[in-house]
């Protein structure tokens, strides 16, 4: 097991490796790190909840949106599709920038909103970076949902009705599960993608890991070192997710 | 004439002191980032799929760390790494031979960028792609005696493009998104100029959503584009 997942050629590249890792450490300056480590840790706190929260309410407007367009009246079909089509082909930086420069600059001008109970929300920033990245999420959640809707075995459906399910029986108990089951393992890509979109949140001023490490760049005057300790911060995240996603999956084929 | 007064029309108007041409002026731009970077990106995702079926242990190892490290890391800080360490490394290695330092602008640096970016995933794509040719009629090319450039340019590359298309479609519509990061290093493309007219003229609604708007065309355009592309590479094929 060992010699074939690690034959000479890999040492070597792993001794390469270390070198230069040695070297960074060696070589650069890190002696700012300490000073930023609860703004580091705060910052990557905001990162880890926006896009858990983010994935989580984008994958439940999905299934709305999967299934009107696959079983749906044909306007809120046409709607759910145009607003996959809107998401998916414009820049998410450019979704961010319109609701939070867009729409936050119309709220002021609506009467009443000033004092309303929402007004203290309105004037934070990230209640449209969890908009925006929900809203995409959902774009392009709800595109992978349809293809999974539509992929359930036709039997499947006409067996729970020749059962006498209720139509909201058969969506709850045999569609949406097996649809479900269906993207499980596309999730693991997607959580990914959203990951490294929410770096787009500090363009508005929300204080995420991105954020903090370009106040850093900013106080330290360094360009490399915060680069890549957030490079590298961003690559163990993605691996964590990976690593759970194979751990659920093992545990998941172990009953079957 | 202060913006507050003038209508949408004038607003959006090509000529100053409206902004539609700074805006097309961006979408302009971003297309050509985009497609030297979409091209650029090609080209590394071929080298790559190339040399993950075929080369050496180091060299499939080492492209593994360079699709894997590409795609785990946010486009952002990616961009910003390399915005900074594309011109400070070329500029090193010219004077190190004794050329001298050149100044490389945002337009090449964001080209390098992207095209680092997408090579990433067009390497998957076309492995993916190639992969999926039955080996007996690269092995029926090879016994004929044709060369392997000659296997690919006929055979392969053929072969695979109906497989490549639909990645393919997807990774220039990315390229497409992607430049609007560029907005961060303050390299006016679209997004950017957008929310500069936008600040001038406080009308941030309207240009941001024409932004969208010329953003949407070209991904339309460019679906519609890509489906006859694939119909056409699977002509022949049974569709269904």
């Amino acid at each position: 097991m060992a010699d074939s997942r690690l034959p000479p050629h890999r040492l070597g590249l792993i001794a390469v490796a270390l070198v230069i890792v040695t070297l960074m450490v060696v070589q650069m300056q890190w002696g700012w790190l300490p000073e930023y480590r609860e703004a580091i840790l705060d910052g990557l706190w905001l990162t880890v909840v926006l896009m858990v929260t983010t994935s989580v309410a984008g994958f439940l407007l999905a299934i709305p949106l999967g299934l009107v367009q696959v079983k749906g009246p044909r306007p809120l079909a046409w709607l759910a599709r145009g607003f996959c089509t809107l998401i998916r082909g414009t820049p998410l930086l450019l979704q961010v920038w319109l609701l939070y420069y867009g729409l936050g600059s119309l709220f002021p001008y609506l009467p009443g909103v000033r004092q309303s109970w929402l007004w203290p929300y309105l004037i934070e920033s990230w209640p449209y970076a969890f908009a925006a990245l929900t809203l995409s999420f959902a774009g392009y959640e709800g595109e992978v949902m349809r293809g999974a809707f539509a992929g359930v075995p036709k039997g499947e459906l006409e067996a729970a009705r020749s059962l006498g399910m209720h139509p909201l029986t058969i969506l709850r108990r045999i569609w949406l599960p097996r649809a479900v089951q269906r993207v499980l393992p596309t999730l693991n890509g997607e959580l990914v993608i959203q990951l490294k979109a929410t770096p787009l949140v500090a363009t508005i001023a929300a204080v995420d890991t991105y954020a903090v490490f370009g106040r850093i760049r900013q106080e330290t005057y360094m360009v490399y070192e915060p680069l890549l300790l957030m490079a590298l911060i961003y690559l163990v995240l993605a691996g964590l997710i990976t690593l759970a996603f194979a751990a659920m999956e093992r545990a998941g084929s172990r009953g079957r | 004439m202060s913006y507050r007064d003038m209508s949408i029309g004038e607003l959006l108007a090509l000529a100053p002191p409206g902004w539609g041409g700074a805006l097309l002026n961006g979408l302009c731009l971003s297309l050509q980032v985009a497609g030297g970077g979409y091209f650029l990106g090609l080209l590394i995702g071929m080298a790559g799929a190339a040399s993950k079926l075929s080369g050496g242990p180091v060299a499939r190892d080492l492209w593994a760390c360079y699709t894997t490290g590409i795609r785990a890391v946010p486009e952002l800080v990616l961009i910003l790494l390399l915005y900074f360490a594309v011109p400070e490394a070329l500029n090193g290695v010219l004077t190190s031979i004794g050329v001298g330092e050149v100044s490389i602008g945002p337009f090449v640096s964001g080209i390098v960028v992207i095209a680092l970016v997408q090579g990433a995933y067009a390497t998957e794509v076309m492995r993916g792609a190639i992969r999926a040719i039955p080996r007996g009629q690269i092995e029926a090319a090879y016994s004929l005696g044709m060369s392997s450039a000659k296997t690919f340019r006929r055979i392969t590359l053929p072969a695979m493009l109906p497989g490549a298309l639909p990645g393919l479609s997807n990774l220039w519509l990315i390229a497409t998104k992607d430049t609007a990061l560029l907005a961060v290093v303050g390299f006016t493309e679209l997004t950017l100029a957008a929310r500069q007219a936008a600040g001038a003229t406080k009308h941030h609604l309207l240009f941001l959503c024409a932004a969208g708007v010329l953003y949407l065309l070209v991904s339309l355009i460019s679906n519609a584009v890509f489906k006859a592309l694939e119909r056409r590479a699977t002509r022949g094929m049974s569709h269904g």
